[in-house]
């Protein structure tokens, strides 16, 4: 539907275009380059000390001393701000051939191609994003980018900005706080359902993600949001590293789903804190999708804080060639009878690696918490690979934890049956997969799942018969 | 047409030789019964001209319409129209019954897609017709059927995908009176002289609602004995003992 919805939201999103003239800050960071930023976006005071004091906390901490390796990454080379707007990264012509047989496979329409390639800078808006946006604020939704959400609600973005993933949280969160620029801004009154999904911005704009995005949710008491995010287009991106932060709070009786899908170019590092905190009989689920990057470190938590609240985080990871994935959740319980359910599966393909790292915590307060967690991975060949390092950290005497992990090849029998009916060895491993996938696509928006499907069968093509 | 024949067939099974020259012929419209004792290579010789990679053909030939088919992969058999409804039947979650069923005759149309509006007509026509409910269109390819359920969605893939030969493996076993009439009454809708069919089975009861021209009794590996329909009757007295 959204492939019809063409809207450019440049001019919403940057939030600053008539403030400061076009610029980068350049290769590299310091406190110069940080007072900088902050002055160009016209920021109060309080963000800018914030910036700063979290580049300390920056420059003290170490890399993580676990996973995929970083070694690739040279700190010193990235552009810490620039214009998303003013980003044309290349001609079409010089766009890589992969990625355009990419987006014919998966049907991406024409318009939308070179947006995504980086080849165009902005892509022809129409008036349907202002007619949603009029809907939204007539609930009394406020959803903007977090530059302009600082400008309109200082006072909301104060209160919970940095309270969830603290600077001190690691060192790539620290890097976030003190650089960062976009994301979303979504808050959701008392009581208010918003219906349909919102997505970010439209798929299309979704793709040109920032690199230090920082995005706010706010579900106030017994309201409901659902929130998607990203693209299943691949997402070529001339910056080697994107490392965003997101918290979500869900007071009482709220729901908020958040879903993301990414499939950046296989340059990237994609390096992302994204935590929830969940009151009293909450509901928060994660739905995450990691189609591409070179190295993928990402956990998404949930504070399970309130009685009875409930979290859940569905993902599904296709590492391909020269790919690492290393994803994972964690569930932190800490009020009584909460509930978790982390459902993870992964394809391995020509020579890819996923590897799941989850973390169940119950404190001493989280009488009778349930968790449940289900890891399934399939290895397309011998060179791929899998892992996974669970950790369970129990105070409590009362709670339930079940793990299942399940690493295998695609079922020899399915093959034969499907076979056995005329499909052809890639076509019927082709429908395994999709089918192994199904509790994932599933969940997404309609035009997210058809071309989920027609990606994972395209990545599968060379990985099969 | 629809003529199988079979000619000193030997099969070997993780180095065991199973079937120890099998000769069969099946003419056009017929359809036969091959029963036998337990273990006696009924499944194999049906996996055997399917297909399944794990028998090994040590020596013999399988013809379907004059065509060689020895050589053949298994899914290269289910395109030249042979048909296996297996004795247990595979689940493979996330993919729906219909979409697999549409995939299925895409792949026998040369890869090209079947048009879906007269595919979901037929489809929901022979499940009304086997008395399939409506929604296992959507479920999961024989995920969490029960073991009849399984058999009945053999049989309409079987009149769904129209095959030249249908071999059915113990299409019988599990299946409750009334579920054994729909898919006797499946069987028999398929009756003509393009189409013929093989039918493992241990029990008369399904011979008296599809009535086989031939029946056969397979004993260590071979046919060792082949007459009419009163054959199995005649089984059901006597048992396999007071064979040879
Ligand atoms: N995949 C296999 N691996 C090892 N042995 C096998 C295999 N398949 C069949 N066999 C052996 O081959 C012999 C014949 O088995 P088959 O399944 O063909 O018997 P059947 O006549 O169909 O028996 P039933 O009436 O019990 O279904 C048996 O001894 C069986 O153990
Ligand atoms: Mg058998």
């Amino acid at each position: 539907m959204n492939n019809q919805t063409k809207d450019s939201l440049s001019d919403e999103r940057g939030g600053v275009d008539d403030i400061t003239p076009v610029f980068s800050t350049g290769v590299g960071i310091d406190v110069a380059t940080i007072i900088q930023i902050s002055k160009s976006k016209d920021e109060p005071e309080w963000m800018l000390k914030l910036r700063l004091k979290a580049y300390q906390v920056y420059l003290e901490k170490e890399m993580p001393d676990y996973g995929p390796d970083l070694s690739g990454i040279d700190l010193s080379q990235i552009k810490y701000f620039q214009r998303a707007t003013d980003r044309i990264a290349r001609t079409w012509e010089e766009v890589p051939d992969e990625i355009k047989t990419t987006f014919e496979r998966i049907g991406v329409p024409e318009a939308e191609r070179q947006y995504l390639a980086g080849s165009a800078a902005q892509y022809e808006s129409e008036a349907v994003y202002s007619n949603l946006k009029r809907d939204l604020e007539d609930q009394g939704i406020i959803f903007m980018d977090t530059d302009s959400a600082l400008k309109k609600h200082p006072e909301l973005v104060k209160e919970y900005f940095g309270t969830l993933v603290t600077m001190e949280d690691n060192k790539f969160a620290a890097l976030n706080t003190a650089v960062w620029s976009g994301g979303t801004f979504l808050y959701v009154p008392k009581n208010v359902h918003a219906d349909v999904p919102i997505q970010s911005y439209f798929r299309i704009n979704a793709g040109r993600t920032g690199q230090f995005e920082r995005t706010l949710i706010i579900v106030e008491e017994g309201a409901s949001v659902n929130y998607v995010e990203g693209c299943t287009a691949p997402n070529y991106s001339e910056d080697s590293l994107h490392a965003a932060v997101v918290e979500v709070f869900v007071k009482k009786d709220g729901y908020c789903r958040y879903t993301t899908i990414q499939n950046w170019s296989t340059n990237v590092y994609s390096l992302e804190t994204k935590r929830a905190q969940a009151a009293k009989n909450a509901t928060m689920e994660w739905v995450d999708g990691n189609l591409g990057s070179k190295v993928t470190m990402k956990y998404p938590s949930i504070y399970l804080v309130g009685e009875g609240a409930t979290g859940s985080m569905l993902s599904i990871a296709a590492a391909g060639a020269n790919m690492h994935q290393d994803t994972g959740a964690k569930m932190i319980h800490m009020a009584p009878r909460t509930h978790s359910t982390i459902v993870s599966k992964s394809i391995c393909h020509n020579g890819g690696r996923a590897d799941y790292r989850g973390l169940i915590k119950y404190t001493k307060e989280a009488v009778k918490a349930k968790s449940h967690i289900e890891c399934d991975t399939i290895l397309m060949d011998n060179n791929s690979a899998s892992d996974t390092f669970p950790i369970n950290d129990i105070e409590t005497s009362d709670g339930t934890i079940e793990h299942e992990a399940h690493v295998s090849k695609i079922s020899e029998g399915q093959l034969y049956y499907l076979k056995s009916r005329g499909l052809d060895e890639s076509t019927a491993s082709q429908l395994i997969i999709m089918g192994f996938l199904e509790p994932f696509t599933k969940q997404l928006p309609m035009e997210y799942a058809v071309e989920l499907d027609r990606l994972i069968k395209f990545q599968m093509e060379g990985s099969i018969g | 047409m629809a003529k199988l024949v079979i000619k000193n067939l030997r099969v070997a099974v993780a180095g065991d030789l199973i079937l120890n020259g099998v000769d069969l012929e099946i003419n056009d419209g017929e359809i036969h019964a091959l029963m036998g004792p337990n273990g006696t290579g009924k499944s194999t010789l049906s996996e055997t001209i399917m297909g399944n990679p794990r028998y090994q053909i040590c020596d013999g030939q399988i013809i379907l319409n004059d065509m060689d088919i020895t050589e053949l992969m298994v899914d290269e058999r289910a395109r030249a129209g042979i048909f296996l409804a297996m004795q247990y039947p595979t689940e493979v979650a996330g993919i729906s019954n219909a979409d697999f069923i549409h995939a299925a005759l895409n792949a026998q149309n040369d890869g090209k897609s079947v048009p879906v509006l007269p595919f979901l007509k037929e489809l929901e026509e022979k499940m009304s017709f086997l008395e399939i409910a409506e929604d296992y269109a959507d479920r999961g390819l024989n995920a969490d059927f029960s073991g009849g359920e399984k058999k009945r969605n053999e049989i309409l893939q079987m009149m769904m995908l129209k095959p030249k030969l249908a071999i059915l493996d113990e299409i019988d076993s599990g299946l409750d009176i009334d579920a054994l009439k729909i898919v006797a009454k499946g069987i028999n809708a398929m009756r003509g002289r393009n189409f013929s069919c093989l039918m493992v089975t241990h029990y008369q009861r399904l011979l008296n609602y599809v009535i086989p021209d031939v029946v056969h009794v397979m004993m260590d590996g071979k046919i060792i004995k082949t007459g009419g329909a009163e054959l199995a009757k005649q089984l059901e007295k006597t048992g396999y003992g007071n064979l040879n």
